[in-house]
C-alpha cells in the first residue's frame, strides 16, 4: 500500500470519497464533549426498576408484528461515517431504498459510542417511551447485553429477512451474544489486534507478548476500555474469554500491571494517530482503523501493519437493532433486509472499509475494480482483498468473540479488576 | 407596596434561574450519591454514606492528583497572567482593547481543537521535538507528550485568559491618584507596588483563582489528549463510573467530594485573604 503512495493514488480515489478523516475519531469525539452525559444523568434520576428482559417468545413477537404495517417513514441512528456518501448528505444506497419503498429515511449520525448513546435513549425507554430512534447501529459486548437485559430491544420479525438468511455469512447467523438472531443482525464487523509501524520495531510482530518487550518501552499504545483490553489480556495469558473465570481475570489483570510502565498511554481511540506519527511503535488496534490509515498515506516512514496475533485476535460486531416502542418496525425490518442484498452491501463496503458480514459482496467490489481503472482500481482491489474487509476463513479461525460480562454484581467484578490498569 | 416588591421582581428571573438549573440539578446530585443499586435492579434511595467512603478510598490518589494539577496550574497562571495585565493596564495605552482581544483571540477555537494542536506540536518527532532530536539537543527516547508536564502545561494555556482578564480589570480601577499621593510622600517604586498596587489588585487574583483551580481541577480533557497512564484526573474517572459502568450513585459520590474538596480549598483561601476581599472580588 505504501509503494504506491504516488500523489495519484494518495488523492484518489480514498480523499475524494473523503474517508481519509475517516474514523477516527469516531468512537471519542463525544467522550471528550461528553455532551450526552448531562441531561441523562437528571433523567436517569431516581427511576426504580429500569426495565427487564423483553418477551420473546414465539406467538408474543408474531402478535407484535402481526398488528404492525410499514409507514412512510423511519429514524435510524448510525455511527460517522458509516454509510456509503456522496457529496453533501447524499447517500446512493439509501437513496435508492427510498426511491424503491417510498418510505423516508430521517439518518442520523447519532452515535459517537455505544455508551454516551445508552445514555441518551435510556430515559426516555425505561419510562416506555419512543426515544426518536426506530434503527439503531450497537457494538457486541456490554452495552448491547445492557440494552437486551433492559428489553431495550425489539424481537425480529424473522419473515422479513430473507435476504440475511440468504446471504449473511453463517457465522453471523448464530453469534453466542444473540443466539438465533432473535434481536439482532449484524451492519458490519471488525477485528482487534495490534497495529504497528514495522519500520519502528525493526521486525515483524506475531504474539500479544510484543506489547511487553521492553524494546518498546514508552512506545506502546493499549485501548482504555473495558471489553477489548481485558479480552485481548486473556487472550495473551492464554485462556479462551469464553471459557474465563474470575481467577483468570486476576490473572490477565496481573499481566497487564506487569506491562503498564512500559506503556505510553491507554488511548480511548486516538491511538492511530500516536501510530501515524510515531509517538507510539505499536498499539492495539481495530483492523479498520489500520487499513484507513494506510490508504490515507500518512504514517511515517512506512504503511502500518496489522497482526492478528498467534494467541488469537478478537471479532467484533456492530448490529442493527430495533428499539422499543419504535413508530416504524416494519420499515425498519425491510431497510435492514434491503442492506443484505450483495450488491447493496459491496457499495457500503467500498465505503466504510468494515468487514461485510456478506461474502458475496466481495465478488462484486472485485468486479467493480476491474470495470474502473487508475487510483479507483487500485483503491477497489485493495477493498476486495483485505482482511479489514473480506477475511479470509483462515484469518477468521484465528480470532474468537470476547467474554462479556453480566450486567451486576459479574460486570462490577469486572471492571473493579481491570479499570484499575488503565484508570490510575 | 408596589415599591416594596420591585426589587424581588427584578431578582426573579436571575433566581428562578439559579433554582431550577443549579440548586435542583445539586440536591438531585446528593440524592443520588446517597442511593445504592444497579442499573438493572434499579436504584434505590438508601442513605447510604458507603459510597462515599469507598470512593475516597479506591480513588485518594486521583484526587489528590487533580487538585495538585489544579494548584499548580494556578500558581503558574498567576505568575504568568499577572505581569501581563499589570502591563497591559499600566503600559498598554491606547492599545489595551487589541491587547485584551489578542489573549481572547484563542477562544474563538474550541478549546479541545486547540489541545489537540499542543498534542500535533509536542509529539515525539514533530516539529519541535523533531528537529531538536535531530540535532542532537534531545535523547531519542525524550518526550512531553504523556508525561504531568504536558497536562498541566495544557491546563495553563486553556486557563491563562480566565486569570489575566480579572487581575486586569482591579488594576485598572485603581485610582492613579493613589500612585501620584505615595511617590509624593516619597515611596519608592517598589514600595508603591507592594503596599498600594499588590493589595489592591488582590480581589481580582482571587476571582482569577476560583476561575481557573475550580475548572482546571475537574477537567478532563487535558488529560485524556495530554496525559499518559499516570495523569488520569478525577473528571476521567466520574467520566468513566457515569458513562462506561453505569455507577450513578458512585459518580454522584465522587463529583460532591470534588466540590466539597474545592469548596474548602476556596473558602480556606479566602480565609486567608480576608472575607471583605472576598465580598469585593465577588462585587467585581
Amino acid at each position: 500500500m505504501s509503494e504506491d503512495s504516488s500523489e495519484q493514488t494518495r488523492r484518489d480515489p480514498a480523499l475524494m470519497r473523503g474517508l481519509t478523516q475517516s474514523r477516527l475519531g469516531r468512537r471519542d469525539v463525544l467522550r471528550l464533549f461528553g455532551a450526552a452525559g448531562g441531561a441523562a444523568f437528571l433523567a436517569s434520576c431516581g427511576i426504580g426498576s429500569q426495565g427487564s428482559a423483553t418477551d420473546t417468545s414465539k406467538t408474543a413477537v408474531a402478535g407484535y408484528w402481526d398488528t404492525h404495517k410499514p409507514t412512510d417513514s423511519l429514524t435510524w441512528a448510525n455511527w460517522p461515517l458509516y454509510l456509503d456518501t456522496a457529496g453533501k448528505g447524499a447517500h446512493p444506497t439509501l437513496d435508492r431504498f427510498e426511491k424503491q419503498t417510498g418510505i423516508q429515511v430521517n439518518y442520523i449520525e447519532a452515535i459517537q459510542d455505544n455508551a454516551p448513546f445508552f445514555a441518551k435513549v435510556q430515559p426516555s425507554l425505561s419510562s416506555g417511551q419512543y426515544s426518536g430512534f426506530d434503527l439503531a447501529v450497537i457494538s457486541s459486548g456490554i452495552y448491547f447485553n445492557k440494552f437486551k437485559e433492559l428489553g431495550f430491544f425489539l424481537p425480529l420479525d424473522q419473515s422479513r429477512l430473507t435476504n440475511f438468511h440468504k446471504y449473511a455469512d453463517p457465522r453471523y447467523q448464530s453469534e453466542a451474544f444473540d443466539p438465533g438472531n432473535v434481536l439482532s443482525i449484524p451492519w458490519q464487523a471488525g477485528f482487534t489486534g495490534i497495529g504497528y509501524n514495522p519500520a519502528m520495531t525493526g521486525r515483524e510482530i506475531t504474539s500479544w507478548e510484543d506489547l511487553q518487550d521492553p524494546k518498546f518501552e514508552g512506545k506502546i499504545g493499549m485501548m482504555a476500555n473495558n471489553e477489548d483490553l481485558p479480552n485481548c489480556a486473556l487472550l495473551a495469558i492464554g485462556v479462551d474469554p469464553q471459557k474465563s473465570t474470575e481467577a483468570d481475570w486476576h490473572k490477565a489483570a496481573d499481566w497487564l500491571s506487569k506491562q503498564r510502565p512500559l506503556v505510553r498511554q491507554y488511548y480511548s481511540q486516538n491511538y492511530i494517530g500516536a501510530l501515524a506519527t510515531g509517538d507510539v511503535w505499536i498499539s492495539m488496534a481495530w483492523s479498520g482503523d489500520i487499513f484507513q490509515q494506510n490508504l490515507s498515506g500518512k504514517a511515517v516512514g512506512q504503511a502500518l501493519k496489522f497482526a492478528i496475533p498467534d494467541e488469537g485476535g478478537l471479532l467484533f460486531t456492530d448490529n442493527f437493532v430495533i428499539l422499543k416502542e419504535a413508530k416504524n418496525p416494519v420499515s425498519a425490518m425491510m431497510l435492514m433486509d434491503y442492506y443484505y442484498q450483495p450488491d447493496i452491501a459491496a457499495e457500503v463496503t467500498e465505503w466504510v472499509n468494515y468487514i461485510s458480514p456478506i461474502p458475496d459482496a466481495q465478488k462484486i467490489v472485485a468486479a467493480d475494480a476491474a470495470a474502473s481503472s487508475g487510483g479507483d482500481r487500485t483503491y477497489l482491489d485493495q477493498v476486495a482483498n483485505s482482511y479489514a474487509t473480506f477475511p479470509t476463513q483462515d484469518t477468521y479461525a484465528k480470532t474468537t468473540i470476547g467474554f462479556t460480562p453480566k450486567v451486576g454484581d459479574e460486570l462490577n467484578t469486572w471492571n473493579s479488576i481491570f479499570e484499575p490498569v488503565y484508570q490510575s | 407596596m408596589r415599591r416594596r416588591l420591585a426589587p424581588y421582581a427584578l431578582i426573579l428571573p436571575g433566581g428562578l434561574w439559579l433554582a431550577v438549573f443549579f440548586v435542583v440539578p445539586m440536591l438531585a446530585m446528593v440524592s443520588v450519591s446517597l442511593q445504592s443499586g444497579d442499573l438493572s435492579q434499579g436504584f434505590r434511595q438508601t442513605f447510604d454514606i458507603g459510597n462515599y467512603s469507598d470512593m475516597v478510598s479506591t480513588y485518594h490518589t486521583q484526587l489528590v492528583r487533580s487538585l495538585v494539577y489544579g494548584l499548580l496550574t494556578t500558581v503558574i497562571t498567576i505568575a504568568l497572567a499577572y505581569p501581563m495585565a499589570y502591563w497591559i493596564a499600566f503600559y498598554g495605552g491606547r492599545h489595551k482593547s487589541t491587547y485584551l482581544f489578542l489573549i481572547l483571540l484563542p477562544f474563538f477555537v474550541t478549546f479541545v481543537i486547540r489541545t489537540i494542536a499542543w498534542q500535533f506540536l509536542l509529539a515525539d518527532n514533530g516539529i519541535v521535538l523533531g528537529h531538536l532530536k535531530s540535532w542532537g539537543l534531545l535523547p531519542e527516547r525524550f518526550h512531553i507528550l504523556a508525561t504531568g508536564y504536558a497536562v498541566v502545561g495544557g491546563l495553563v494555556y486553556n486557563f491563562l485568559p480566565f486569570m489575566v482578564l480579572p487581575i486586569y480589570v482591579a488594576l485598572e480601577r485603581i485610582d492613579r491618584q493613589f500612585l501620584e499621593a505615595a511617590s509624593d510622600l516619597f515611596a519608592s517604586r517598589s514600595q508603591v507596588f507592594l503596599r498600594i498596587v499588590l493589595p489592591l489588585s488582590l480581589p481580582g487574583v482571587f476571582a482569577g483563582v476560583i476561575l481557573t483551580f475550580v475548572p482546571a481541577s475537574s477537567d478532563y480533557v487535558n488529560a485524556t489528549i495530554l496525559g499518559g497512564t499516570g495523569q488520569v484526573m478525577i473528571g476521567n474517572i466520574i467520566e468513566t463510573l457515569y458513562l462506561t459502568n453505569s455507577q450513578y450513585p458512585q459518580a454522584a459520590a465522587l463529583s460532591s467530594i470534588l466540590l466539597g474538596a474545592l469548596l474548602l480549598g476556596i473558602f480556606g483561601y479566602a480565609k486567608a485573604l480576608g472575607t471583605r476581599d472576598v465580598m469585593d472580588a465577588t462585587a467585581a
